[in-house]
C-alpha cells in the first residue's frame, strides 16, 4: 500500500503534527510525501531527510502557497492516481484539504484517527472524545487525518527519500490568500509543548491573564493555553484555546488554572500525562480528572507558586 | 442572493454521553437533542445578512430522522423563510449528505451556504468541504468573519497560528467557528410563527442520490477513565509534587 502524506510547514520548517502523519502512514505501508508551495527545495530537503520516506513529491508553484484547498485539492487528486491512501495530520490545514480531497475521489474521510487497526480498520474519538470507535472502510482509496498526539513523531533525520518534482495542476482562480495576523510567541508551540499552562475564566481579564499565567509558564518553559471562556471573554487570542473545537493537546504535565473542566475543554486536554489543577471550588469537575488538586484562590496561588519554583 | 444553511440534530451539548453496553454505539433514547452549537452560529450569520440586505431568502435544510423537524423549526423560528428536510431514519455520512446538500445547491442555486464547521456528534469536520468540492466552489472554512462584497466574498478564518483571510468568488461554501457571532433566541411570536412557514419534505431518492455507508462502526467504546488523584494541601506540597517529576529544578 502507498500512503502520501501531506508535509505541514512553515517558515520554521516542518511541522511536528507531519511527523506524526507519517508514522501512522507507515503502519499502512509506503510512505511519499507532497511538499507543495513556492520556493520550497529547503522544506523538500528536509522532508526526504525524515526517517522511512521514500519519495517526496514537490509541487513548486505560487498557486500553492498558504495551501489554498481549491488549488490544492486537484493536486492531490492527480497524485493519488498512484496512491492507496492520502494522510494528513488533524490541523486547520490538514481539516481543510483532506475532505475536499475525499470527496473529488469519491470517498469518506475517517477524520483525526487515534490508531491504525489494521488497513482498513482505525478508531476515531466520536462526542467530544467520550466515545471512542472503531470503524472500517469498503473504500477503495482511504483519506485520513491523524490526531498527532496520538502517533509518536517520526525521526527528522536518518531517511533517504528520493525528490521528485511534479507537475503544476496552477491556480483554479476561486479563491486568494489576503493575508494573515499570527500570535507571536517565544513560548513552545501548544501542539507540542511537553508542560502546559492553561487559564480559565476565574482570571477575570486579560491583564490577570498576562500577568500570572504567564511568568508561571515562562518560569516552567511550558505553553501557554486557554479555556473556551477565557478565550470567548478576550482575555487571549483564540488559537490560544484547548477543547473539541479548539487544539487537542497531551502534553506531560497540563496545569488547569481557573478552569472549571467542562465536557468541551476536557476533550481537549484528558490525555495528558498528569494534569494539575488549581481551583476555589472543590466541586469543580476538573478534579474528577486531576491527579494532583489544589483547592484555593488562584490570586495567591499562583504567584506564590511562580515565585517558589 | 438566496442563503442555504444546513443544521443538524444532535445530542445536546450539555449532555453527557452514554456508551451503550454492548458497544454498538451511543445511548440516544430519551436524551436532550438540540440543534448543532456550529449550526446556530450560522443560522444566525444567514439572518444577520438577511437583516444587512445582502441576503434575500434563507433556506434551512435538515437531512435526518422526521424529528429533525423541530431542528427546522428552531431555524424558522430564527428567522429562516423555508426549510427542506430530507428524510433519512439510518444515519448518513458526511459524505452522503454533501451529496444531497449538492442537488440542492443545485436545485436552489444559493450565493452562499453557511454551514457549521463540524457537528458535536460525529466530529468529522468534513461536510462543508466535501459540498465545496462536488459543487467545484471555493469554500472558507472555521470562518470567524464573513463579508459579502459583490461577487465575492472575504472570510477570516481561524487557523493554527492565529487568523487568515482569503477572498472566495461567490458562489461559495462558508462554515462557521464559535467566535462568528452569538445566535439569538427565538421569541414566542416568533415560535408561533414559524409553524406556518413552509417545509418541504424530500427522500435521499427523490434526489438519486446513493447514501450507502462507506465506513462500517465495529465498535463503540469509552475511553480510558481516569480516576481523581490527589489533593495537596499547599504551595509547598505542590513545588514539591512538581520536583519529584522533575518538572521543576
Amino acid at each position: 500500500m502507498k500512503t502520501l502524506v501531506w508535509v505541514e510547514y512553515d517558515a520554521a520548517g516542518i511541522k511536528d503534527a507531519t511527523l506524526s502523519a507519517i508514522t501512522a502512514a507507515s503502519q499502512l505501508g509506503e510512505v511519499h510525501l507532497i511538499v507543495a508551495g513556492k520556493g520550497i527545495d529547503g522544506v523538500a530537503a528536509d522532508a526526504a531527510r525524515i526517517a522511512g520516506v521514500g519519495k517526496v513529491h514537490v509541487a513548486d508553484d505560487a498557486a500553492f502557497d498558504h495551501a489554498l484547498a481549491e488549488n490544492v485539492a486537484p493536486l492531490i487528486v492527480e497524485l493519488m492516481g498512484h496512491h492507496d491512501a492520502f494522510v494528513a495530520p488533524a490541523t486547520a490545514n490538514g481539516k481543510n484539504i483532506a475532505p475536499r480531497v475525499a470527496a473529488l475521489l469519491d470517498v469518506m474521510q475517517i477524520s483525526e484517527i487515534l490508531s491504525v487497526e489494521s488497513a482498513d480498520t482505525f478508531t476515531r474519538p466520536t462526542y467530544a472524545g467520550n466515545a471512542i470507535a472503531t470503524v472500517q472502510s469498503s473504500d477503495a482509496k482511504k483519506v485520513i487525518t491523524v490526531r498527532g498526539t496520538s502517533f509518536a513523531k517520526a525521526e527528522r533525520s536518518g531517511g533517504s527519500g528520493t525528490v521528485e518534482a511534479v507537475a503544476s495542476t496552477g491556480d483554479k482562480g476561486l479563491s486568494s490568500f489576503v493575508g494573515a495576523e499570527l500570535s507571536k510567541s517565544d513560548r513552545p508551540e501548544l501542539a507540542s509543548a511537553k508542560i502546559i499552562v492553561s487559564g480559565g475564566r476565574a482570571l477575570q481579564n486579560s491583564e490577570n491573564f498576562h500577568s500570572l499565567i504567564e511568568p508561571l509558564a515562562d518560569k516552567l518553559g511550558a505553553g501557554v493555553g486557554a479555556s473556551r471562556a477565557a478565550v470567548d471573554a478576550g482575555y487571549v487570542p483564540n488559537d490560544y484555546q484547548v477543547g473539541q473545537t479548539g487544539k487537542i493537546v497531551a502534553p506531560e504535565v497540563y496545569i488547569a488554572v481557573g478552569i472549571s473542566g467542562a465536557i468541551q475543554h476536557l476533550a481537549g486536554m484528558k490525555d495528558s500525562k498528569t494534569i494539575i489543577a488549581i481551583n476555589k471550588d472543590e466541586d469543580a469537575p476538573i478534579f474528577q480528572v486531576a491527579d494532583i488538586g489544589l483547592v484555593g484562590d488562584l490570586f495567591k496561588i499562583v504567584p506564590e507558586l511562580t515565585e517558589k519554583l | 442572493m438566496k442563503i442555504l444553511v444546513p443544521v443538524k440534530r444532535v445530542i445536546d451539548y450539555n449532555v453527557k454521553p452514554r456508551v451503550k453496553a454492548d458497544g454498538t454505539g451511543v445511548d440516544l433514547a430519551n436524551v436532550k437533542m438540540s440543534m448543532n452549537p456550529f449550526d446556530e452560529i450560522a443560522v444566525e450569520e444567514a439572518i444577520r445578512l438577511k437583516e444587512k440586505g445582502v441576503a434575500t431568502e434563507i433556506i434551512a435544510v435538515s437531512i435526518g430522522e422526521q424529528k429533525s423537524q423541530e431542528t427546522l423549526r428552531t431555524a424558522l423560528a430564527m428567522g429562516a423563510d423555508r426549510a427542506i428536510l430530507i428524510v433519512s431514519e439510518t444515519e448518513v455520512e458526511p459524505l452522503g449528505v454533501a451529496k444531497l446538500l449538492a442537488k440542492v445547491v443545485e436545485e436552489e442555486a444559493p450565493g452562499l451556504v453557511i454551514l457549521g464547521k463540524q457537528a458535536i456528534d460525529d466530529d468529522s469536520n468534513q461536510v462543508g468541504q466535501m459540498l465545496a468540492a462536488l459543487t467545484g466552489r471555493p469554500q472558507g472554512t472555521f470562518a470567524s468573519a464573513v463579508v459579502v462584497d459583490g461577487d465575492s466574498v472575504t472570510v477570516t478564518r481561524e487557523v493554527d497560528g492565529g487568523l487568515e483571510t482569503v477572498k472566495l468568488a461567490t458562489p461559495a461554501i462558508v462554515t462557521t467557528d464559535l467566535r462568528l457571532n452569538e445566535p439569538r433566541y427565538a421569541s414566542l411570536p416568533n415560535i408561533m410563527k414559524a409553524k406556518s412557514k413552509p417545509m418541504a419534505q424530500k427522500t435521499p431518492a427523490d434526489y438519486g442520490v446513493d447514501v450507502a455507508k462507506r465506513l462500517t462502526t465495529l465498535k463503540v467504546v469509552e475511553p480510558p477513565k481516569r480516576t481523581a488523584g490527589i489533593k495537596v494541601a499547599d504551595v509547598d506540597a505542590l513545588v514539591a509534587k512538581l520536583k519529584d517529576m522533575g518538572v521543576a529544578a
